[in-house]
């Protein structure tokens, strides 16, 4: 149980990358970009492909990171210059990556095992110098039963995370980030104020797609592989994250909501790694388990919203038909 | 300051809705002008400022602002020579921003913008001393989302975010039009106010006939996308709504009850 919750949160941390590009793009820009199903293997692809030959992990993940902006920008590109409806831009470009992705890959999976990767590296130096045990004691400590194999991957996927989280709060309250929202918030009035829109969503969506090649960089080195399927339904759980953590969480500040949507992105993690515990679920469900995570998500908060308001209708009926009829016994003790 | 020049615009031309929005504008401010603009309903005086302010281009003629040609400039890039209210106040604020988030981007209007936070303690000073001047108590409210504001703040808020980088143009297409009457009136003070203070040279379309001989300095008429009436300073001064009236049944020799029910 406390393993496969660890297991959850580590890759929660390093899927919250993912959420944050699809925040960027859904929330900010207002803008439903399907290209993340493409993206995230495109990251993983190209990582992948330029640690098997050789290239340090680090730089592989950065390559992963550019094209995957540049995978943005041509969905933006194909908005903005081609005025194109912006779900069929996405799906489009989504598609487009799919025979690319196989390209990059030139085979349908790319195994990493025995690799360097980034995780790997950081692994073996935090194990040299034996990082773990504190935090294994204090876990046995507890009387928690089971220890994870080692803490380094949990530590480099937050500091990861909180670094481009850090990035994207700073950069959305920059003079460029207020255009940016402002292009999600009210476009003609921005262009009013002298902003290029058309530059501002093909950037933003670039950003965005940047962030999930890159959250698909790491997955695919924390996984051990690369497999040109595994971005299917990525945009849906990255809208999942984005949808539970706003309504956990809340959105009253730029780095609240950002926060919010990391938490977000564990929270359904752990709880999809839970739902997988169900003997009767098997790892194929894991997509309808999705499914009816968003839904639930989307739907409980509109449900206890109008019970709120039936409830507060009800009360104030009552509190009139009191005052009603204290009046009308006033008058009769009147008459009386 | 600008000048529109033999500006002919047609929209969808050679179609049976064929409309010819605008033919033979010709027209000059100096610096300094406020011109208003009366006429009906298609009369073409949203058409005109929508071509000075670049959203729609001329089929010929040609847009000089403050001695360049801008006929062709984009939209996005004329926008930093001109200031624009909109009819909807909800069309020139961006809701879910803070107040002090809109003032920064409407201060970088004329600016580059860069990778530096848009809102410092500089700048909200600034702003604070802005929104003073509109009476409304917005400088104690920097930090709340603008969509929570009512429509005369926003209104009042877009005309501040307009005129305070000091435009080459300021351009009010009804700006009071969707206002009460008594917010109405408040945005009409703050505009004489505002453009009086920057001296800008400013354009704004109005229904309201007696708004637009209170206002400015100059007052053209427009109908069938020509300008039909040209009146200036020394004119207006002792011009009323039913001389205006008049004036327009002798040029156009039609009756005008339709038109006294919509513009008075």
């Amino acid at each position: 149980m406390f393993i496969s919750i660890f297991g959850a949160l580590e890759s929660g941390l390093i899927y919250a990358l993912m959420a944050l590009g699809v925040y960027l793009s859904f929330r900010v820009l207002d803008f439903p970009d399907l290209t993340v199903d493409g993206s995230f293997v495109t990251g993983a692809a190209m990582a992948a492909v330029m640690i098997i030959n050789g290239q340090s992990p680090v730089v592989a993940t950065i390559a992963a990171v550019i094209t995957g902006f540049i995978a943005g920008c041509f969905t933006g590109l194909l908005h903005t210059k081609g005025k194109i409806n912006p779900l069929l831009s996405g799906i489009l470009m989504m598609i487009a990556l799919y025979s690319i992705n196989l390209r990059i890959m030139g085979q349908s999976n790319i195994p990493l095992l025995g690799e360097t990767t980034i995780f790997s590296s950081v692994t073996s130096f935090w194990e040299s110098l034996n990082l773990s045990a504190p935090f294994n004691a204090v876990i046995g400590a507890l009387g928690v039963p089971g220890t994870p194999q080692t803490w380094a991957i949990l530590f480099i996927a937050l500091i990861v995370t909180l670094i481009i989280k850090c990035i994207t709060d700073y950069f959305l309250k920059t003079e460029v980030g207020l255009a940016l929202r402002a292009t999600g918030d009210n476009q003609k009035m921005i262009r009013s104020f002298s902003a290029n829109t058309d530059i501002l969503i093909i950037m933003g969506l670039g950003i965005s797609n940047a962030f999930v090649a890159l959250s698909g960089a790491l997955i695919a080195q924390h996984g051990g592989f690369a497999d040109v399927g595994m971005g299917i339904g990525m945009i849906i759980i990255g809208l999942a994250s984005v949808i539970i953590g706003e309504a956990l969480f809340g959105t009253k500040t730029i780095a609240r909501t950002t926060l919010a949507v990391i938490g977000g992105a564990v929270i359904y993690r752990i709880v999809v790694s839970l739902a997988l515990r169900v003997d009767f679920l098997e790892t194929g469900d894991m997509k309808l388990i999705t499914a009816i995570i968003v839904i639930a998500a989307l739907v409980t908060p509109k449900i206890l919203e109008s019970q709120r308001e039936r409830r507060r209708r009800l009360r104030k009926k009552a509190e009139l038909a009191e005052v009603a009829s204290l009046e009308e016994g006033g008058k009769r003790n009147a008459a009386t | 300051m600008l000048q529109l020049s033999q500006v002919f615009l047609t929209f969808n031309e050679g179609t049976m809705d064929e409309k010819k929005a605008l033919q033979h504008v010709n027209l000059d401010l100096k610096h300094g002008d406020f011109l208003t603009i009366i006429g009906s309903n298609g009369a073409g005086k949203s058409t005109m400022m929508n071509i000075v302010s670049g959203s729609l281009l001329p089929d010929a003629g040609d847009v000089v602002i403050d001695e360049s040609p801008v006929t062709h400039l984009q939209e996005y890039k004329r926008a930093q020579l001109i200031g624009r209210v909109f009819q909807d106040p909800m069309a020139g604020t961006a809701p879910s921003m803070t107040i002090e988030e809109n003032l920064a981007m409407a201060w970088s209007r004329n600016k580059k913008r860069k990778l530096i936070p848009g809102v410092t303690k500089k700048r909200k000073d600034l702003f604070r001393e802005h929104l003073e001047s509109l009476h409304l108590g917005l400088e104690d409210r920097l930090s709340a989302k603008v969509g929570l504001l009512s429509g005369g703040e926003r209104q009042a808020l877009s005309l501040l975010m307009a005129t305070f980088t000091e435009p080459k143009i300021l351009l009010l297409d009804e700006h009071t039009a969707a206002l009460d009457p008594s917010r109405a009136e408040l945005i009409t003070n703050l505009t004489a106010e505002i453009v009086d203070k920057f001296n800008l040279t400013t354009m704004m379309v109005t229904h309201n006939m007696q708004q637009a001989l209170d206002l400015g300095n100059r007052l053209i008429m427009m109908d069938k996308g020509q300008i039909i009436l040209d009146v200036d300073e020394s004119e207006k001064k002792d011009l009323t709504i039913d001389k205006l009236l008049n004036e327009f049944q002798r040029i156009r020799g039609e009756q005008m009850a339709n038109d006294k029910a919509i513009l008075g």
